[in-house]
């Protein structure tokens, strides 16, 4: 029977890094389908606010808002993303992954961090928001002091877990083994930061042969290297907030509350979105680049095109992230002028050049190479690259002073720009991801209906572009996005968001019964028995052709 | 050409923003239509990478300038510390209650009004919105620093005063109902109760 056996998915089969992938995959999925039912039940509540488990409570309503990012960008892209570059840093380098151990401590922290920030809002109704300003998070009036512990410990974990992935992700790159064994720690680091691709383009303009032929690292491995970077300084800043919050609830738990007002609630925004927007502007943007990159030459099997400018534009983005955040603070009239101009403005925009650099060099790549086969990881990746065409001008023209003024804080930002980066781009982009590592993390298992592949396709794309565009257009018609409305306000627009909405959710039940019926429920349960095969490599010599960006 | 008000500018953005996002969906769906046929097709047009560049320059830039050039409310914003206002009114916002003047905040057409909320707890929103829920102006309101809104009302109407930051589940009570008014001008936008600003 193949919903009990599969199509002819072996999980015996499967070494200790395939499996500690496909862990981290299955969890990821699970969690997504979470933040998909809650995202609609909170689509649900904005039409009647009366449907369960709201009940009509904001209460209720912004518990579910609360955990929703929480869920849908922790439990599931984080975990999924890190699955994937734990298993495809060792690939690309033909090195063995530094600890597959460590990869186990990371899905498991990120699961149990989930859940347990999952819980504080579930049981206590703990709803700061994952925007956390201060000092809502300790406001003991509101929230019960339990339940925000329990909330800070579940992001820590987290964080601690994130950690785990960056530690084992640079341990791999550094490890001078196999074909790093002649390489120094600086001419990794170089090449890391992409520091090679510009030296070739300054040798080039000054008529010198380049200053590297091959470069110690393949363009995605610099990718994730670069994306990583944000990803420490994100966790940091997150788990120094948790901290700061941690330490007010528990005073405030043993009787001895702290003032309030002894920490600055502009600058704690400041430096709050500073760490917050390296998961936006530089984590996803870099992350999402270098997977374009790297999907582009293993559909085409060739070279990447204008590899060297694209090795700078990461390097560049690098800087970029590190100076937008005020994006965030242009309503915010305490905000100096000049930083909203620099860093709100002038820096934000070029996010359009580095992102619209990543699309062509994306495009073109694929264009040199056609004909191609309609391949699913070739539907999905065009998907991700509409998702972000039109995310990334929708948040650009936001983060302008005249538009933020009439913006700020509707549902433009979270539907037009944040649901449809995410939804449509990040993770079109995160599917033609799987479908390419599929046969390679399942030792060529066969999927079980392409008809559900491309249902889900259409699905997703459609769903997603649709639920974003009404959220946006309510946004415009001035709709707020962390309130809750009970007159029916913007009940046309709500209706329709949640229409498309559930093709999103649908698309998901759709993808989980073709995974379901591919592997087999005895296949599902075999990803998390230990593995007999201890390898925490793939394939060293599999098609260089595709290793080689 | 000027916008002056919010759903001017908006009813632009909406327009423009819509084009685009149907050029930019168009443009992946034909390559990805192109891409898998046997027949190679030629490119529309031939696109020099320096000009794709630069033109994502002027876009991102020029945006900027272009708003900056035809909403009026930005220079203002930029340059409020040497407008003197017609009007001051001083808000306070404590424990989810907007604490408003005695007065009744009513504004002469064209006057420029300064609004100076304070916060003395929370972070919260101070945003204004027109009858049919449509928001004329807002800013964000934290505890411990400045928050002040110039804003020059050139259009009638009744406006509603909402908290448009989140601060918790009971601030979603917050919220005042004809909180201020605009008359005194020739323009009035008949197709909204209450007005147009």
């Amino acid at each position: 029977m193949t919903l009990i056996d599969g199509v002819n998915f072996k999980p015996e089969s499967l070494s200790a890094l395939q499996k500690v992938t496909l862990r981290a995959v299955v969890m990821s999925f699970l969690f997504y389908g979470l933040a998909s039912i809650e995202g609609m039940i909170m689509r649900v509540a904005s039409v009647v606010p009366d449907i369960p488990p709201v009940h009509g409570e904001p209460e209720h309503f912004f518990s579910i808002m609360t955990v929703h990012p929480i869920i849908g960008l922790f439990g599931s892209t984080y975990q999924l993303v890190f699955a994937a570059f734990m298993f495809l840093v060792p690939y690309l380098t033909k090195k063995p992954l530094y600890s597959v151990k460590l990869a186990n401590v990371v899905w498991l922290l990120i699961t149990i961090g989930s859940a347990t920030a999952w819980i504080a809002a579930f049981i206590w109704q703990y709803a700061p928001l994952y925007t956390l300003y201060w000092p809502l998070p300790a406001d003991t009036n509101q929230f019960k002091t339990i339940g925000g512990i329990v909330f800070i410990v579940g992001v820590a974990l987290i964080m601690f877990g994130t950690f785990g992935f960056i530690y084992n992700i640079y341990a791999t790159i550094f490890a001078r083994v196999g074909i790093h064994k002649n390489k120094t720690t600086k001419e990794l680091l170089i090449s890391g930061f992409g520091i090679d691709g510009m030296l070739n383009l300054f040798h080039k303009l000054t008529g010198r042969p380049p200053y590297t032929k091959e470069p110690a690292l393949s363009l995605p491995v610099v990718a994730i290297f670069r994306g990583t970077v944000d990803t420490f300084l994100d966790a940091v800043v997150i788990l120094g907030a948790g901290i700061l919050v941690l330490v007010y609830l528990v005073a405030d738990g043993i009787g001895s509350p702290l003032d309030l007002a002894a920490i600055d609630a502009l600058l704690y925004k400041n430096w709050f979105w500073w760490g917050l927007d390296l998961v936006a502007d530089g984590l996803v943007l870099i992350y999402v680049a270098g997977s374009w990159y790297l999907l582009a030459t293993i559909i085409t099997g060739q070279k990447l095109f204008m590899e060297n400018v694209a090795r700078a534009a990461l390097m560049l983005e690098l800087l970029v992230s590190w100076m937008v955040w005020s994006h965030h603070l242009l309503a915010d009239q305490g905000q100096p002028e000049m930083m909203k101009l620099v860093s709100g403005e002038m820096v934000t925009a070029f996010e359009l050049l580095t992102q619209g650099l990543a699309l062509f060099i994306t495009l073109v790549t694929l264009w040199k190479a056609r004909p191609l086969k309609p391949t699913m990881e070739l539907k999905y990746l065009l998907g991700g690259l509409v998702g972000f065409g039109l995310a990334v001008p929708a948040g650009i023209i936001q983060a302008d002073m005249a538009m933020n003024r009439v913006l700020h804080n509707t549902q433009w930002i979270i539907g037009a720009h944040v649901h449809i980066a995410i939804i449509v781009g990040l993770y079109m982009t995160l599917y033609s991801v799987v479908y390419v590592l599929w046969p390679l993390v399942t030792n060529n298992a066969t999927l079980w209906s392409k008809k559900l592949s491309n249902a889900h396709f259409w699905l997703h794309l459609i769903g997603g572009i649709g639920m974003g565009a009404f959220m946006g257009m309510a946004g415009l018609d001035g709709m707020l996005r962390r309130h809750m409305y009970f007159e029916g306000e913007y009940q046309t627009y709500m209706i329709l968001a949640g229409i498309f909405g559930s093709m999103i959710l649908l698309a998901w039940v759709l993808f989980m019964v073709n995974i379901i019926m591919s592997v087999g429920l005895k296949g599902l349960v075999g990803i998390f028995l230990p593995a007999k095969d201890d390898t925490a490599s793939y394939g060293l010599d599999p098609e260089p052709g595709l290793v080689k960006a | 050409m000027s916008f002056s008000n919010s759903l001017e500018l908006l009813s632009f953005h909406w327009m423009a923003y819509t084009i685009y996002a149907f050029i930019i969906i168009s443009v992946v769906a034909w390559f990805g239509y192109n891409l898998t046929r046997k027949e190679k097709v030629k490119s529309l047009v031939r696109i020099p990478f320096y000009g794709y560049m630069a033109f994502l320059v002027a876009g991102g830039v020029g945006h900027h300038i272009f708003t900056y050039n035809v909403v009026p409310w930005v220079s203002e914003d930029i340059t409020r510390h040497e407008i003197t206002p017609d009007k001051t009114y001083d808000i306070t916002i404590k424990a989810h209650q907007f604490y408003l003047p005695k007065e009744k905040m009513v504004i002469e057409c064209g006057e420029k009004v300064m609004f100076n909320v304070v916060s003395e707890d929370l972070v919260y929103g101070f945003g204004l919105f027109r009858q049919d829920h449509t928001m004329v102006t807002q800013m964000q309101v934290n505890p411990g620093s400045r928050n002040d809104l110039l804003w020059t009302f050139n259009h009638n109407g009744v406006f509603n005063l909402m908290s448009t930051e989140y601060s918790g589940p009971r601030g979603n009570k917050m919220f005042i109902k004809d909180a201020v008014e605009v008359r005194g001008c020739d323009t009035t936008v008949a197709m909204l109760e209450g007005g147009i600003q």
